[in-house]
């Protein structure tokens, strides 16, 4: 076994030591082509860079321009005032968008982590299969296909339009994001933690609870927290359900104010102060999807803390 | 000490020792023989990956197993406390004997045949959310509640196993802190720490060094060393010079079958089989 190697091994260096004669007389000859095909391609993806983040700056500039003169403590604490009066507020809409973002996020995030842990638990399995498949055509949906079902769902049967019905719609749209975003941060959690968990004598769901999803949780929180800000600035699943309010209501069971529509529906009219009202209600909203990303942000960094090496 | 979990460990031994005094030896030394593997077949899927494997461990031994890459050493390990079958697939046959008993029995759960036969693998597994403390009471939370040890005794529980561990003096002024800032070296004691909390009859090793410099790798050698007198360790190593400095018996696999099991000493001096001589002496492998 050894002899023949042994034979074999110095034609075998030869050939290596020509070889890399042969690639450094070609890497000469290129070297000064590669090097200006290199710089322009980097150029090039540097001003897509640039470009891909300029649409954000524009709107961010002229959304601050045109509503920060109007975003006032009256803007929150004020209602709604009748076209030809001058002043008030979207205190209801403010108040509003946050109960439907409770109401969806209550129904949505436990049907959406505990959908991910399925899926990240049982990988292969075809109900698995099934659901993620639909979870995805689910996530593809139109936005106002989803208003169309809470309508469907919640307010022909109870003949009105209703908080509730806003919230189940919006909880329809954000459990395939979270379904996602806990599945994958699932799997990201070692297979031998997994393992070193059952062979401490865990039993299979206690691993997946103690272990597998307490490792994956700041990924699962921040996933949650970007389909809350995902699912705060959507319009079309409110107009059939939630449909808006010009007083001040709490109750689930009545129709409700929520931000993005009283934008919508200011910007309609042909009145200087309600587009101005609306260009502050943009500004408001922008500010509040803006908070709850870098609270995500938080959520992910505290996970690298903990994810060792 | 008057610790619960170690009053019913005792009383299990003594029950069950006469017990296993009647084992036959197979290999027809005099030592008690704490688990036993008898015709152990491994099965993922199709493949067979461990071929009709009996032999005896010795209570208060070291005991390696080795032999190539892919001889089923591993999955040999993993069989002996049940973490084979968490693999989809994977299958068993035979039957493997913890003092008289064997945990592939009927009614016997995999759960309950793993709090008395501890793991360790090859890179340390710490909990990453738990702190270093809770780090090594994680299995004494799965006892059953009758069992479960109360706070001051989870304590003393927790201090004893990092003592045996001699991690003690180097984390018992932050035992609140994660326990992922240790060293490679510390977390691989954190998890031997954490295996012997439940007080087990027998600790598996699968290459616990294989991911520790030469000075971690030291310690753990010497910890095992030391262990033995109070636990049955089996461990799995590639490196055969470790085999040889640690461990009392070796038992050498090839294509999933063993080959031959021998007294350290005889293995490496004086092996029986040809392809034991070979691999040994470096020929392959």
């Amino acid at each position: 076994m050894t002899a023949p190697t042994m034979a074999r091994a110095p034609r075998r260096s030869t050939s290596h030591r020509s070889y890399r004669d042969m690639l450094a007389a070609s890497t000469a000859r290129t070297l000064g082509r590669r090097r200006i095909v290199s710089q322009i391609m980097i150029g090039l993806t540097c001003v897509a860079a640039v470009v891909a983040t300029l649409p954000l700056l524009f709107i961010l500039t002229h959304l601050a321009k045109q509503g920060a003169a109007s975003v006032n403590w009256n803007f929150f604490t004020k209602m709604p005032v009748p076209t030809g009066e001058l002043g008030g507020g979207m205190a209801n809409a403010i108040v509003g968008t946050g109960i439907i973002l409770v109401i969806a996020s209550l129904i949505g995030l436990p049907i959406g982590m505990g959908a991910g842990l399925y899926l990240a638990e049982q990988r292969g399995t075809k109900l698995a299969n099934v659901v993620r498949f639909l979870s995805d055509v689910l996530n593809g949906l139109p936005s106002i296909v989803l208003g169309i079902f809470g309508w469907q769902l919640l307010v022909r049967p109870f003949k009105h339009f209703s908080a509730l019905a806003g919230g189940v719609a919006l909880a329809a749209m954000m459990i395939p994001l979270v379904t996602r975003a806990t599945e994958e941060m699932i799997r990201l959690v070692p297979v031998s933690m997994r393992e070193a968990a059952l062979a401490l004598g865990y039993s299979r769901w206690r691993t997946s609870l103690s272990v597998v999803l307490r490792t994956a949780l700041p990924g699962i929180v921040t996933g949650a927290l970007m389909a809350i800000a995902r699912i705060a600035g959507e319009t079309a699943p409110l107009i059939f359900t939630a449909f808006g309010n010009s007083f001040w209501s709490l109750s689930p069971t009545q129709p409700i104010a929520a931000l993005p529509m009283q934008i919508y529906t200011y910007a309609l009219t042909p009145y200087d102060d309600w587009h101005a009202q609306a260009w502050a209600g943009a500004l408001v909203l922008l500010g509040l999807v803006f908070i709850i990303s870098v609270a995500a942000r938080f959520a992910t960094r505290s996970r690298f803390g903990l994810g060792g090496d | 000490m008057a610790i619960p979990i170690n009053v019913a460990d005792d009383e299990e031994r003594e029950i069950v020792s006469p017990v296993t005094k009647e084992t036959p030896d197979t290999n027809g030394a005099n030592s008690r023989v704490t688990i036993a593997a008898e015709s152990l077949d491994a099965y993922f899927g199709a493949t067979r990956v461990v071929r009709d494997i009996s032999f005896g461990v010795h209570t208060g031994q070291v005991t390696a197993i080795i032999g190539p890459s892919g001889c089923g050493k591993s999955t040999l390990l993993r069989c002996l406390n049940r973490m084979h079958e968490t693999v989809p697939t994977a299958r068993v046959e035979g039957e493997v004997r913890l003092e008289g008993q064997d945990i592939y029995g009927a009614g016997i759960s995999a759960t309950g045949v793993r709090r008395h036969i501890g793991m360790v693998f090859q890179r340390p597994t710490p909990f990453p959310t738990m702190s270093i403390r809770d780090n090594v009471a994680a299995g004494l939370k799965t006892l059953p509640r009758s069992d479960r040890p109360s706070k001051s005794d989870t304590n003393e529980l927790v201090e004893r196993a990092l003592k045996r561990t001699a991690l003690w003096d180097e984390v018992k002024d932050r035992l609140g802190a994660s326990a992922i800032a240790l060293s490679g070296g510390q977390q691989q004691r954190l998890c031997i720490a954490r295996a012997l909390a439940t007080s087990p009859k027998v600790l598996l090793l699968d290459e616990p060094t294989a991911s520790l410099d030469a000075l971690s790798t030291q310690r753990v050698e010497e910890l095992v060393y030391e262990l033995r007198a109070e636990v049955t360790i089996i461990i799995v190593t590639h490196n055969m010079q470790q085999a040889a400095r640690i461990s009392d018996r070796t038992v050498f696999m090839l294509a999933g079958e063993m080959i031959e099991y021998l007294p350290t000493n005889a293995m490496f001096t004086a092996p029986k089989d040809p392809r034991t001589e070979a691999y040994i002496t470096g020929r392959f492998g």
